[in-house]
């Protein structure tokens, strides 16, 4: 991933549009996991599990990782919390930009 | 059901827990301690509640609701079942071998096609309990099933002293279990893994189980900082490497890893980031445990006290200890010269592990043949592509059927760590004259795909 860093931690963080976010981050679930699918072609409403975009549980902690990383915050220990940010790409996007740092 | 061996007194029991003092804290629950007065209480109160006769299917996500459920199976006498996984198909199969099949959970959410025991929720009264249980040494306790090389389950009986017996020798190698001392996993209870060193073990023992799975890198943060004496956590390869790449926060005195061997970089990474000692367990679920070794220390594998391995050409067979019967090894094996200690040398070429689960590369295939409108198909381990866990490709041939149709039938039959990523249609499969699928021309064919040479 060859995204350009703030160099400067103070900086404000450039808020991209939801819909750009939830692109990129489709991007980089398609990478991670070698899918055979083209970004564009998930639906961001559909659920990422299984019957959506058919991903399983070893999946999800790689995404999390990559996610994670990407955008510098970690997630919680809350179960709820953490079904509810893997249920659907327009989630999991909504949570990024709230808890990213870069 | 395997012969019961003459000289095994027959009225040889074994208490439910190893706890001297039912005080003695026998599992946290969100960081609460349980007693195991409290624990013996939920249990029989569970017991009283279920059918005079079956066989149990314990769903039961939460570990302590797994604790109790097993417990009460135990008092009243059934045997547990644990499946590879739970699709509609091995539940089929579960319903085949045991028509008394009833299953129990702890969500509502979780329906599966079997008859389902409401069980009490609400604890037991501690009070009531004066004594621990024992359970006769040659119960079946449960029946662990593995996939099996023709697409059947094949069942694999687990008597309560062979259980009891094989954690007791873990928890005294590894030094790890007894009196305050708390168990975390990240593993789920209903593989043999799990059974055995997070639920059966801490019991055995008289050490505290813990309730909670964890399985993101900062719920095992979290359960390591709810624990601090004495904490070991038994994880696979897999988890732990997600553990560490997201930087630990709290140390752990001992992590205890198995499903599939570490590399020499993450054992020594995990001592430097996340641990005291490091360790690995190896076993199989047809014989449990069978040997153990601190990677940053040595690399040949001790077995287990009075557990031997030895080679009859070239097969590697397990017996002794709480092996009841000589048992085939499914992996490679080289002994050390003083004919106990080895090394692991590699598969039989069937056998596949993604992410810690193990299953056989033709019984994944008979499967995909099961399907009707398939007429030939492959399950095929891909050569590695780097960072990630690598999946299984699937060629198949079959026309009139798209590769989604195909999927959703798989997912039906099979834990969905081993659906094929992704599903190649093609018009033949590249046999031999013999009908042989040599790995080479399915290699050749995979590198066609991706149009590598």
């Amino acid at each position: 991933m060859s995204t350009p860093l703030t160099t400067d931690p103070s900086a404000a963080i450039p808020a991209p549009s939801p819909e750009a976010l939830e692109r990129e981050i489709a991007v980089m679930i398609v990478e991670a996991l070698n899918l055979e699918v083209a970004p564009q072609e998930i639906d961001p409403e559909a659920r990422l599990y299984q019957e959506g975009l058919g991903l399983d549980s070893i999946d999800i902690l790689e995404v999390a990782l990559v996610v994670s990383k990407r955008y510098g915050f970690k997630l919680r220990d809350d179960d709820q919390d953490n079904v509810r940010i893997f249920s659907s790409l327009r989630n999991l996007a909504r949570t990024v930009s709230e808890r990213r740092t870069k | 059901m395997l012969p019961v061996a003459p000289s095994r007194a027959a009225e040889a029991r074994i208490p439910l827990v190893g706890h001297r003092d039912l005080g003695h804290v026998a599992a946290y629950r969100s960081g609460k301690p349980v007693t195991a007065a409290q624990l013996l209480a939920d249990a029989t109160r569970v017991a009283q509640a279920l059918p005079e006769r079956g066989s149990a299917l314990n769903l039961a996500a939460d570990r302590y609701r797994f604790a109790v459920n097993l417990l009460a199976t135990l008092l009243r006498g059934h045997p547990t079942l644990l499946p590879p996984a739970v699709t509609p198909n091995l539940v089929e199969a579960i319903r085949e071998f045991a028509p008394d099949a009833y299953y129990v959970a702890d969500d509502e959410s979780v329906r599966i096609d079997l008859p389902r025991v409401e069980v009490p929720m609400d604890g037991g009264r501690a009070g009531d309990v004066s004594s621990v249980p024992a359970i006769e040494a040659d119960r079946i306790a449960a029946i662990v099933f593995t996939s099996g090389s023709t697409g059947e389950p094949q069942p694999h009986p687990k008597r309560w002293g062979s259980l009891v017996r094989n954690v007791l020798a873990e928890g005294e190698r590894l030094a790890v279990g007894g009196p305050g001392h708390v168990i975390l996993g990240t593993v789920p209870p209903q593989h043999m893994f799990g059974l055995e060193s997070t639920v059966l073990m801490p019991l055995a023992t008289g050490a505290a189980l813990t309730a909670e799975r964890p399985y993101f890198a900062a719920q095992i943060d979290a359960a390591a900082a709810a624990h601090p004496p004495a904490r070991t956590m038994f994880t696979t390869p897999f988890h732990l490497q997600n553990w560490l790449d997201n930087g630990v926060s709290h140390r752990l005195e001992c992590i205890v890893s198995a499903t599939a061997p570490l590399t020499a970089g993450l054992a020594a990474r995990a001592e430097a980031e996340a641990c005291e000692r490091l360790l690995e367990i190896y076993g199989c679920t047809e014989t449990g445990q069978l040997a153990t070794r601190r990677p940053t220390r040595e690399s040949a594998w001790q077995p287990l006290a009075d557990i031997r391995i030895h080679l009859r050409d070239d097969v590697a067979w397990a017996q002794g200890g709480h092996i009841e019967e000589p048992t085939r090894l499914a992996d490679l094996i080289e002994l050390e010269p003083d004919g106990r200690a080895f090394h692991l040398a590699g598969r039989s070429a069937d056998v596949v592990n993604i992410a810690g689960k193990r299953n056989s590369l033709g019984g994944l295939t008979h499967q995909l043949l099961a399907i009707p409108g398939v007429r030939d198909g492959v399950f095929h381990m891909p050569e590695e592509r780097g960072a990630g866990v690598t999946r299984l490709m699937a060629f198949v041939v079959a026309p009139g059927l798209d590769a989604a149709t195909i999927l959703e039938a798989l997912r039906a039959r099979m834990d969905p760590v081993f659906l094929p990523r992704p599903i190649v249609l093609v018009d033949a499969l590249p046999r031999r004259a013999t009908g042989k699928l040599p790995r080479e021309a399915l290699v050749a064919l995979e590198r066609r795909m991706n149009g590598t040479p």
